[in-house]
């Protein structure tokens, strides 16, 4: 569904996040995408191919995390994850009083950049704080 | 080479997301129930929400009506005739309606303005509606009419008819509804359970066929409660008024809620 549009969007968000980083090579784009998103990633990378050519995106890759439903089920007290799409009662106990965690998710999580320095005894960064969200503790690789 | 990694946690359709919000403050604050009508085409949902919007008016409710259509204006034309005020969204072959429409739309009623070509493929645009006259003379669209979401107590948005795309895209509605009629299958629900399970309220529509369709009633009520636990269903005919009484008690028991919380 749209998966062209999708690229482009996902492209203009990454473009307008590199001004902190003018020099940098966009490396991967990593995606998460919940399995009830309705998204087919045979097209997402056949657009993205097409979409990222030239400036920043070149030669980049698009990762995509599926992520299955998650389901909190009130009776259990518990998270359960569903194996399908087909069926949203609680998988252990049959109860419908259940509330979707995790299933619906269409976003980009994160961008690996080579952002062009060569200082190989140079520090990790920390992770950029981005629309207010708090950092990240993961560090680089190098 | 030095690599980082750039957490962004971004929305691929965030603006659509921050529209939608935006609407939904609008909706709460000048007090209106907004539902968003989404099925396949030809389910019903015309001749389902014109009877909703005569009943509506009959009861001394105030209501209106967005309707969106690839082409023609015939959908908001048929539902004036219940005496509300109707405005057409032509897409021109956008499969769904997004909040960017919906607001340009009510921001152009408020004023008692045409929405314009500010959209169209031609031009490459994402997409935005664009409003039609009808080609037999005035249209539902025609300007002079001023509706304010202040004066209402029910909007209604008629989406594309499609069961996919219109899952995605957030309108800033309280309630989503499925509808699905007795000529479609009974397992349309687990065929898009996207849609189906992003559902607020389910409706089955054209009740006054289903011997003659073979419809299996418990199957498809069934199917409709596994891909959404709990969901609302309510089982109508827009020609013979069956089930329409349970259906205006749900809207107006809906309405007081909302009236309540404000």
């Amino acid at each position: 569904m749209h998966e062209l549009s999708l690229v482009l969007s996902i492209v203009e968000t990454v473009t307008d996040s590199l001004t902190a980083y003018p020099a940098a090579r966009v490396l991967e784009v990593r995606l998460r995408v919940g399995a009830l998103a309705a998204v087919e990633e045979e097209a997402l990378q056949f657009c993205y191919g097409m979409a990222s050519e030239g400036a920043a995106l070149a030669g980049s890759r698009l990762v995509v995390q599926r992520l299955p439903v998650v389901l909190h089920c009130a009776a259990c007290a518990q998270d359960v994850e569903l194996d399908g799409v087909q069926s949203f009662h609680c998988p252990r106990c049959g109860g419908a009083e259940v509330e979707m965690k995790q299933g619906k998710e269409l976003e980009i999580d994160s961008i690996e950049l080579d952002d062009g320095e060569t200082n190989p005894g140079e520090t990790p960064e920390a992770l950029v704080e981005l629309d207010g969200l708090p950092n990240s503790t993961q560090a680089p690789s190098s | 080479m030095t690599t980082r990694i750039v957490e962004l946690r971004r929305g691929i359709l965030k603006k659509n997301d921050e529209l939608a919000a935006e609407l939904r403050q609008r909706f709460n604050a000048a007090g209106v129930l907004v539902l968003n009508l989404v099925s396949s085409p030809g389910t019903g949902k015309t001749a389902f929400l014109e009877r909703t919007l005569r009943e509506l008016l009959d009861c001394g409710w105030r209501a209106a009506a967005l309707v969106g259509d690839l082409e023609t204006d015939n959908d908001a034309r048929r539902l004036a005739s219940s005496g509300a005020p109707v405005r057409q969204i032509n897409t021109h072959g956008i499969c769904h309606l997004d909040a960017e429409m919906i607001g340009k739309h009510l921001n152009a009623w408020e004023k008692c303005e045409e929405a314009g070509n500010e959209g169209t493929r031609e031009q490459g645009n994402e997409g935005l509606g664009t409003e039609r006259l009808g080609n037999r003379g005035r249209g539902p669209n025609e300007t002079g009419i001023r509706v304010s979401l202040s004066d209402l107590d029910f909007l209604f948005i008629e989406n594309v008819g499609n069961l996919v795309c219109p899952s995605s895209y957030d309108l800033g509605e309280k309630i989503r509804v499925a509808l699905l009629s007795v000529t479609e299958g009974e397992d349309k629900p687990l065929k898009y359970p996207t849609l189906f399970n992003s559902a607020d309220a389910a409706v089955i529509t054209k009740m006054d066929i289903a011997e003659p369709c073979g419809f299996d009633r418990t199957t498809a009520l069934a199917n409709i409660d596994e891909i959404r636990p709990g969901i609302k269903i309510f089982e109508t005919s827009a020609k013979s008024g069956a089930g329409m009484e349970e259906w205006l008690a749900y809207l107006e028991e809906e309405r007081k809620r909302q009236g309540k919380s404000l």
